[in-house]
């Protein structure tokens, strides 16, 4: 906005090179905005809310809980003292504290199950397809629900003689399972609700990937005699693949960080507790603020790790297709 | 110059970050809230926080703030009613704006009372008055008064009791879980019903029973003294084997990963529950509960621990949560007028089936069946409850949460691997690990 109105406000000098400016100025023509001083830090202008919003909400309370993580905090106290690194070795000799991360390989099975599907979809929806954007609808609002809903909505599906107990009955195979009610079944059933959540999400990254690829390249492989599967496998894979490393690395940090779902159904009891669900309770229920800072740092620092590594393992290659 | 705007930009957002975090004076923590002694001559608008959303909804709250204002018509009373209470209202704490009255959350250390709430008075005048004094005492200051307190036991079906061929009370937990299987057998109720998921009804009424067993008033303070407080015959021991041998022996409900804590008061007043540990506050609830569902309200009962100490039942006395006054309200004689009113005045305890934090009030009708057959209230002693609960946060164990006993009932059906005895001896190894490191 600012470049158009500066450029029709002073007409094209005769010599537009930067050099000449200041002899443009003592040969006393009029100051125009493109010499003030300050139009270099316009754009910083424009850049101040979303940057103090961007402090203010991310960065400082990130620098608190990194500062909090080397004091005795209670969450409370106006007293807090520091204790060097105390909390992460005691976080380093509990092995227990760890334990709760077998729980996310039940949420990182569920995310593979979660990207084929959603690849599946993506694939199958991005042809011509009757009632195709009814479909890509259905298949995109669970993603719009907010996953406290989402929670007690599905606390009803699972309820003993609730809806799943229901529908099965109704086809004939009625079980008498507590399905939150044993640890196996019961993240089983919470990455399921998780799959049932975010398969919307990569869907329509997915969706959107594909449908950048230029359609001759459908009609030319077409031509060639080459079968929807060929086309999947030689140009949609390919032509997605950036998208699909982000999946991939959204559905690692994700299955880390599992959180309000499980929290919500079963408040991480029978089992389910995953680590931000340990964190917050040492946090708010045991008031030690200090040690749960910690093992959010850690958790920073392990899901920044993985998706390091998996971008050395995979590196991101330009995607070319034509 | 691109670069120094940028660091100039972000110190100045940090700099008004932190600078919006501190300031404000620091209050003088020697100012008592006294209640004004001309009604009139008290003006302002003060907000008090509740917990009981349910009060606030359906206009009870509104109604005693209108009691109120006929006698000090110059206050304007606001209410804020928050869900998650103690989540809340802890981290607001951080700030200087709690409300004028609000209630002490529980995990706000004794310590610290004085740094946050404006003293009521000195605690040997204030014990004539009140009972649960104790409970807020900091170097022989009263921070709160509570709002209600509640004495423990199980409420139950009477009518579906009778039906099973049970009249008289259980002496013992072998008598009790013997009466669970009648009322199981004979009349296909869920005998006992845990609220496993809503959690809290495993957490406060069972440790709330500490003392009820040994029919010691001191017994949770004593808690900060031992090593072993689940060792065999303690009270701790006692009341959780209770809870695991119910459950082991499918005596409670089904599934109890989906229990509904609304839903489940209808079910017992219907009768389709036997029984639930929970405080006398909640026979009100129920027999409201009963009356909405057609059934007679006067069939729910009350009756103490099954457990008797020289051939008397005990029944543990505490109070619910300490009405405070923040310490940087504005309005300090105003909120204390409405402390004081509310507990002398409004019937609020009387109306929910509680125990007046008056000690001049009479017992509640809820406790009639406790005073008809003798139940020996002990009032549960809170001088050590700092040093219990440092312990007890320390050791990451929650006496006061729900996940322990979580755990318990998962173990006694067979969710979760381990047996109660070794259970209990990590529990204990916990506690004695953290008394050592909290160490008084």
């Amino acid at each position: 906005m600012t470049r158009t109105t500066t450029s029709t406000a002073a007409p094209p000098p005769a010599a537009p090179h930067p050099g000449e400016r200041r002899t443009r100025r003592s040969a006393g023509r009029p100051r125009t905005w493109r010499d003030h001083p300050l139009r270099r830090v316009t754009p910083w202008l424009f850049l101040l809310v979303p940057l103090a919003l961007l402090v203010t909400f991310t960065y400082v309370p990130v620098g608190n809980m990194i500062y909090y993580s080397f004091t005795d905090w209670d969450g409370v106290s106006p007293d807090r003292h520091h204790v060097g690194a105390d909390n992460y070795v005691q976080l380093f000799t509990r092995p227990e504290l760890f334990r709760v991360f077998a729980v996310s390989l039940y949420y990182l099975a569920a995310s593979v199950v979660q990207i084929a599907i959603a690849l599946w979809f993506a694939t199958v929806l991005s042809f011509d397809l009757r009632f195709r954007n009814l479909f890509k609808g259905i298949l995109f609002f669970p993603y719009l629900i907010n996953g406290v809903a989402i929670g007690f909505v599905f606390l009803y599906f699972f309820q003993d003689g609730g809806t799943l107990d229901a529908i099965l009955s109704f086809l004939g195979a009625g079980t008498d399972h507590a399905w939150l009610g044993d640890p196996e079944s019961a993240n089983t059933s919470l990455a399921g609700v998780s799959v049932w959540r975010f398969t919307g999400l990569n869907f329509v990254l997915f969706l959107g990937a594909i449908q950048s690829v230029p359609g001759e390249l459908y009609e030319a492989a077409q031509l060639d005699g080459a079968t929807r599967r060929q086309q999947f496998r030689h140009i949609i894979v390919p032509g997605i693949r950036p998208v699909l490393s982000l999946s991939v690395i959204l559905a690692i940090s994700g299955s880390l960080s599992v959180f309000e779902i499980p929290y919500i159904m079963t408040g991480g009891a029978t089992g389910t507790s995953t680590f931000v669900i340990q964190t917050v309770k040492l946090a708010f229920q045991f008031n030690k603020t200090g040690l749960a800072s910690a093992c959010a740092v850690v958790l920073l620092l392990i899901i920044l790790l993985i998706t390091w590594v998996q971008r050395r393992l995979v590196p991101d290659e330009k995607v070319d297709l034509v | 110059m691109g670069r120094k705007t940028l660091s100039a930009a972000l110190l100045a957002t940090t700099m008004l970050t932190v600078v919006g975090c501190s300031g404000g004076g620091t209050p003088n923590a020697n100012e008592t809230a006294v209640a004004p002694l001309n009604p009139n001559g008290v003006s302002g608008t003060i907000t008090v926080l509740t917990n009981r959303t349910d009060l606030v909804q359906n206009g009870t709250m509104k109604r005693y703030a209108a009691r109120f204002n006929r006698i000090y018509p110059e206050v304007k009373v606001e209410f804020e009613a928050i869900t998650d209470y103690e989540g809340e209202v802890k981290i607001r704490m951080n700030t200087e704006d709690y409300g004028d009255v609000l209630l002490i959350p529980a995990s706000i250390a004794k310590g610290d009372y004085p740094t946050f709430f404006a003293p009521l008075g000195a605690t040997p005048t204030m014990k004539e008055t009140y009972r649960f004094t104790d409970k807020t005492d900091v170097d022989g200051r009263t921070y709160g008064i509570a709002a209600f307190g509640t004495a423990n036991g199980f409420v139950y079906n009477k009518a579906l009791w009778k039906r099973a061929g049970i009249t008289g009370w259980p002496t013992s937990p072998r008598e009790f879980l013997d009466d669970l299987k009648a009322v199981g057998e004979k009349t296909g109720a869920t005998p006992y019903y845990t609220n496993f998921k809503d959690g809290w009804p495993l957490s406060s009424p069972w440790t709330n029973s500490i003392g009820s067993v040994s029919c010691d008033s001191q017994a949770s303070d004593k808690l900060s003294a031992i090593d072993k407080p689940w060792r065999k015959g303690s009270d701790l021991n006692v009341i959780d084997t209770l809870l695991h041998d119910i459950v082991h022996a499918k005596l409670s409900e089904k599934d109890p990963s989906t229990t509904n804590w609304e839903s489940s008061k209808t079910l017992l007043a219907k009768g389709e529950i036997g029984s639930m540990l929970l405080g006398s506050w909640a026979v009100t609830q129920l027999r409201d509960a009963a009356e909405k569902a057609g059934e007679n309200p006067d069939d729910i009962g009350f009756m103490p621990f099954p457990h008797q100490s020289d051939g008397q039942f005990c029944a543990t006395l505490v109070s619910d949560y300490q009405m405070a006054v923040n310490i940087h309200s504005e309005h300090k004689p105003a909120a204390r007028a409405w402390i004081d009113w509310f507990t002398e005045k409004s019937g609020y305890s009387a109306h929910e089936g509680a125990v007046s934090a008056l000690k001049s009030e009479p017992l509640p009708g809820t406790l009639e069946d406790y005073v008809d057959n003798d139940v020996k209230l002990v009032e549960r002693s809170e001088a050590k409850t700092a040093e219990v609960n440092a312990i007890d946060n320390a050791s990451e164990i929650g006496l006061n949460k729900q996940d322990y006993r979580q755990k318990l009932v998962d173990i006694a059906r067979g969710a979760q691997d381990g047996s109660l005895e070794d259970y209990f001896d990590d529990l204990d190894r916990r506690w004695a690990e953290a008394a050592r490191t909290a160490g008084s």
